[in-house]
């Protein structure tokens, strides 16, 4: 009992357990450092990642959209914004496809709820908007994004085909 | 380079300005100028790169990588240039002064903590005569400047109008009363191992080799010295006078701008001179450790910087380390630690100074 308080009292003052604080600090000093230091280098990117979103067409250039407004419901944010009317061949299409970006929290139920996968969400995650009118995304604007991204949307969706 | 200055700046501009009686000591103050200029731009310097180091340290400590961006001309440089960025953000920023605070003494404050964190430099000999003033009490002026230092923080949390900063301030004070006591033992111990007060004598009367120099028959008030030092420059694990995660910033809770950075330009350049006057008084100033060796055995200014780079590097090191004391401990630390083992040792130095033990008192 005695000896062990007057271990405990050396141990103490001279310090023992912070040369060891101080040692396992050091080492860490020189050990490998985790940091991604951002634009020359980047993580990894999943191809289930939810970016951006865009709107597809069919391959003959047809767009998928067929204005069911299931997005629309579905949105937690109400950052989608849909009118349509009938086209002059009788198919039903959107007049006004609008994401509130500034709304959006990038859930991914709108991709969910898309039953012709036209609503999706792209690996696109470094945009940013100047005015708040940047950032609400109109048809066109989806479409155009869509279709210059219509390689890689199509091959994560084929790679994410068999777990669906 | 000073007799460079003197011959083609000083004498020209006093030959033209000065009547000739007074010509001397114009000379003389001019001198004195160049010199005392020299040595603030070198203290300033480590300044600014004592923060950039303690940031990249503490990162790399962190598995960060730190500031590593701010370069010139486009080039990173390993960020070397972020103590400049930082310059020049504090010195463009809005100074602002609370409603209610007692505005001279919040401007003065700044300047009380950073004069006497400058004026101390005065006597620090970097090597065999180079030093500002080689005056007999350095170690005495050492001691009541550090001392004076608790003004500024006293006098910045009393005038912020604020209780975050007139309670770190109130922290300050009974901290540092605290520490000094045991700080002045030390420095008492150093007094009577080597008889003399005087900073530059102090260096060589631990002239031998590593074991002559004072860590060894010193080694407890060397500890308590340096310890006290880093609670007299209120750094992390004794930084409660700021305590960020009680009272936020403490004392510098309403400073902004150029006036915080001064404060903490006098905050790095106490750590700076702790650092080096350990080297001085306990690690043989700027004595080789490799004495008889012909070329790494000469005393030099480069000895005394590398030391007093370790010490400083030992204060982010610790800062990395340790978490904060609780207010009570670092009491119980100061008075009933450190305190009793400066006193006991001090006995035990004077015994080994009156019984001239080789080899340090022969």
């Amino acid at each position: 009992m005695v000896m062990q308080a007057i271990r405990n009292y050396l141990k103490s003052l001279f310090l023992l357990e912070m040369l060891k604080g101080l040692l396992l600090t050091n080492r860490y000093l020189f050990k490998r450092k985790i940091t991604v230091q951002y634009p020359e280098e980047k993580t990894p990117q999943s191809n289930r990642f939810r970016g951006l979103h865009a709107l597809r067409r069919y391959p003959n250039g047809e767009e998928r959209c067929i204005a069911c407004k299931l997005c629309e419901a579905v949105c937690p944010a109400v950052a989608i914004t849909i009118e349509s009317e009938m086209r002059a061949d009788g198919s039903r299409r959107t007049t006004r496809y609008d994401i509130d970006l500034a709304k959006c929290i990038y859930c991914g139920f709108c991709e969910e709820s898309c039953p012709v996968d036209s609503i999706v969400m792209t690996r696109i995650f470094e945009y940013h908007g100047e005015k708040k009118e940047d950032l609400i995304m109109t048809k066109q604007r989806l479409l155009e994004v869509g279709d210059r991204n219509e390689a890689q949307i199509a091959a994560d969706r084929a790679q994410d085909a068999r777990y669906r | 380079m000073f007799e460079f200055i003197r011959q083609q700046l000083w004498t020209p501009l006093i030959n033209f300005m000065v009547p000739e009686a007074y010509q001397g000591y114009a000379l003389l103050t001019l001198d004195a100028l160049t010199k005392v200029i020299v040595v603030l731009v070198c203290v300033l310097t480590a300044f600014a790169y004592t923060t950039y180091a303690e940031r990249r340290i503490i990162g790399l400590i962190q598995l960060r990588l730190g500031p590593n961006r701010v370069g010139f001309f486009g080039f990173h440089t390993f960020g070397l240039a972020q103590p400049l960025a930082d310059g020049v953000k504090a010195i463009f920023k809005e100074i602002i002064i609370p409603t209610g605070a007692n505005k001279t003494l919040f401007i003065i404050a700044p300047v009380l903590s950073l004069g006497p964190a400058l004026a101390a430099w005065a006597v620090i000999p970097f090597s065999e005569g180079m030093v500002l003033a080689d005056i007999n009490a350095g170690l005495l002026y050492v001691i009541a400047l550090t001392s004076l230092a608790v003004y500024g923080i006293i006098i910045a949390g009393w005038a912020s109008n604020s209780k975050y900063a007139f309670l770190g301030a109130m922290r300050s004070a009974a901290q540092i009363v605290a520490y000094e006591i045991a700080m002045g033992f030390a420095l008492v111990g150093v007094l009577v191992a080597s008889g003399s007060l005087n900073l530059g004598d102090i260096v060589r009367a631990q002239s031998g080799s590593v074991l002559n120099w004072f860590w060894l028959p010193l080694l407890p008030l060397f500890l308590v010295y340096y310890i006290s030092g880093v609670a007299e420059t209120n750094r992390a694990p004794f930084d409660v006078v700021e305590g960020e995660t009680e009272i936020v910033a403490g004392y510098q809770v309403e400073y902004s701008g150029m006036h915080f950075a001064i404060f903490f330009m006098a905050e790095y350049a106490n750590m700076i001179l702790v650092s080096t006057l350990t080297a001085i008084m306990f690690w043989g100033g700027w004595l080789s450790p490799f004495q008889g060796v012909p070329v790494l055995g000469e005393p030099h200014i480069l000895w005394l910087l590398a030391k007093a780079a370790f010490f400083l590097y030992l204060f982010l090191w610790i800062r990395a380390t340790f978490p904060r004391y609780r207010y009570d401990q670092i009491m119980r630390l100061g008075w009933k630690v450190f305190i009793p083992i400066t006193i006991v040792w001090i006995v035990v130095v004077a015994g080994l100074v009156v019984s001239h033990i080789p080899p340090w008192f022969n």
